[in-house]
């Protein structure tokens, strides 16, 4: 593979163009507004919580390729997850995509997230593959939203 | 046809010929700046290893050198401009520099609160900020004129926002984010028939149109060194000479001044009132070099070929199902602003990458505008006299591949 189709894997072309949880939560207790103003990719994150797992989420935006693509292999992979869980999973993609492009990347507690490793060729692209899981960050560490969750 | 021999310039800039990830490197992103001739590296180069000194007040040999060659650089942008005189043109870091020290010291000089500034909406960020800056300090109004679905300014609503309020109107003459070529004689005849200074901000003209500020009548003109394949960190501010003798300094320090004491100072003289402090001294005679270079060609001689270009690419690329073309104004310089249904920009500036093309991808410092057309982001290849059709055609197979691939 070079590194363009490894940048774009159709995995990652197929989210792009039907992303995964798109939409607006109604139920969402966490909720957080990420933009890279760089480039203009913006993204609405709507959390789920109950108690300290992830019930359910859903994005809402607009950006490229791996921005949007990110976003949506994410919320597949959040639901049933606690906390503690997302952000070891933020913190093992984030040493994948800002790793050094001529080591191996590991992968082994990845899964779907493996499909990102192109990232690491493209410095200017890491800020796009990662700007949901930052907005992810964001939306947890927020208080819960009491007027939300009374409704 | 022009008769212009591209092969004979490409010869000129060394970076050009070579492969960027295993490709012919096709570069197109020269509204974020030029490459540089090897007359101008040579220049540069000259500075350091043979007479590297600080300029003025200097009475050994190499900072006479120094300061002969940093002042003969200003007298061949005086000649280029056809200024009044020398002390007419102030060297900056760029256009942003030259634009904030404009704003800074003509808004103390003569703008109070409820002043009026006028602006169109297709400014650069560096002719937005600044009066904003300014409007906070000092409670002036920024007015700003639109423009059409073209990217043109609307003529009706821009005299109409002319008012007995107006203090000063700054306008870009070259849009680098649609390309559009403003009527800047027209404004500034607008301008001046209510007696309001106007400001041209030449960031994306100087290398286009030919520049006769006299001509124009401008009152102030500010344009970066790197866009006209000089180096970057200089630039320059015009001004006429009745106005830079009423402002007062941007910055204070060595350089700027004839006589300092507790009690009082005395600042120098124009331009060196404007110049505090060691200037970038390789890069003002790295920037005479360039514009003797561009003067050899011919400004008009460049601007008929890269009006081919712009036709032949305009006409290429719009012929592409699923591109749109962000500013289609009647007159437009070598800018080519475009959005694609099937990839982001973002995206596209990649995939192009790995083609060789280096275009540039976002919202080139003119969110306004970006929000005008609602589009994210664009896609823009900017061309320049070294570039040749069949690197269009490079840009054109890797934009199909591009659809190819994401839809």
């Amino acid at each position: 593979m070079n590194e363009l189709q490894e940048l774009y894997q159709q995995v990652i072309l197929d989210h792009n163009k039907n992303p995964r949880n798109f939409g607006i939560l109604d139920t969402c207790t966490h909720t957080a507004e990420g933009h890279n103003p760089l480039c203009g990719d913006h993204i609405d994150l709507f959390v789920e919580m109950k108690e300290d797992v992830i019930e359910d989420v859903k994005f809402k935006g607009a950006g490229c390729a791996i921005s949007k693509a990110s976003a949506s292999i994410m919320t597949t992979l959040l639901k049933g997850k606690t906390v503690a869980q997302a952000k070891e999973m933020f913190t093992e993609f984030h040493e994948l995509v800002t790793s050094d492009p001529e080591s191996d990347p590991d992968v082994v507690n990845l899964g779907k997230l493996a499909v990102f490793c192109g990232v690491r060729e493209f410095p200017a692209r890491v800020k796009c593959a990662s700007l949901a899981w930052h907005t992810l960050m964001n939306a947890l560490e927020e208080k819960e939203k009491a007027a939300k969750t009374e409704e | 046809m022009s008769t212009f021999d591209v092969n004979k310039v490409r010869a000129d800039f060394p970076t050009l010929t070579q492969k960027v990830r295993g490709k012919d490197l096709v570069y197109l992103d020269n509204a974020a700046t030029s490459h540089k001739p090897k007359c101008v590296i040579d220049a540069v180069s000259d500075f350091y290893r043979n007479y590297n000194s600080n300029i003025h007040r200097g009475v050994h040999k190499l900072s006479q050198i120094a300061t002969d060659k940093y002042e003969n650089a200003r007298k061949i942008i005086k000649d280029f401009m056809n200024a009044d005189s020398t002390e007419e043109i102030i060297f900056t870091k760029g256009t942003t520099d030259s634009m904030n020290l404009f704003a800074n010291s003509f808004g103390k000089a003569y703008l109070k609160a409820d002043d009026e500034i006028l602006i169109s909406h297709m400014e650069h960020h560096s002719n937005i900020v600044p009066w904003q800056i300014l409007c906070e300090d000092r409670g002036c109004k920024l007015k700003v004129a639109p423009i059409n679905d073209k990217g043109e300014i609307i003529w009706e609503e821009f005299e109409k926002l002319i008012t007995d309020k107006t203090k000063l109107i700054s306008v870009v003459h070259i849009s680098n984010s649609l390309g559009t070529v403003n009527p800047i004689k027209k404004i500034i005849d607008a301008g001046h028939a209510r007696g309001i200074p106007v400001m041209i901000d030449g960031a994306q003209s100087i290398h286009h149109v030919e520049i006769d500020v006299k001509e124009l009548d401008c009152d102030f003109f500010a344009f970066s060194g790197h866009k006209i394949y000089g180096p970057t960190g200089i630039g320059v501010l015009y001004g006429k000479k009745k106005y830079l003798n009423e402002i007062p300094p941007y910055q204070g320090g060595g350089d700027m001044i004839l006589s300092v004491s507790f009690e009082k100072t005395i600042y120098n003289e124009l331009p060196y009132k404007f110049e505090a402090g060691t200037p970038n001294i390789a890069g003002a005679i790295g920037l005479g070099e360039a514009i003797r270079y561009v003067s050899e060609l011919g400004i008009r001689n460049i601007a008929e070929y890269e009006k081919e270009l712009l036709d032949y690419a305009t006409e290429q690329v719009s012929a592409i199902p699923g591109v749109n073309i962000i500013g289609t104004a009647d007159k437009k310089a070598s800018v080519l602003s475009f959005v694609m249904e099937a990839a982001h920009p973002h995206d596209v500036g990649t995939m192009m990458d790995m083609d060789g093309v280096a275009i540039r991808t976002g919202h080139h410092c003119t969110e306004p505008v970006m929000r005008r057309f609602e589009v994210p982001a664009t896609s823009r290849a900017s061309f320049s006299f070294y570039n040749t059709k069949e690197e269009i055609d490079v840009l054109v197979k890797s934009i199909a591949k591009i659809i190819d691939m994401f839809s």
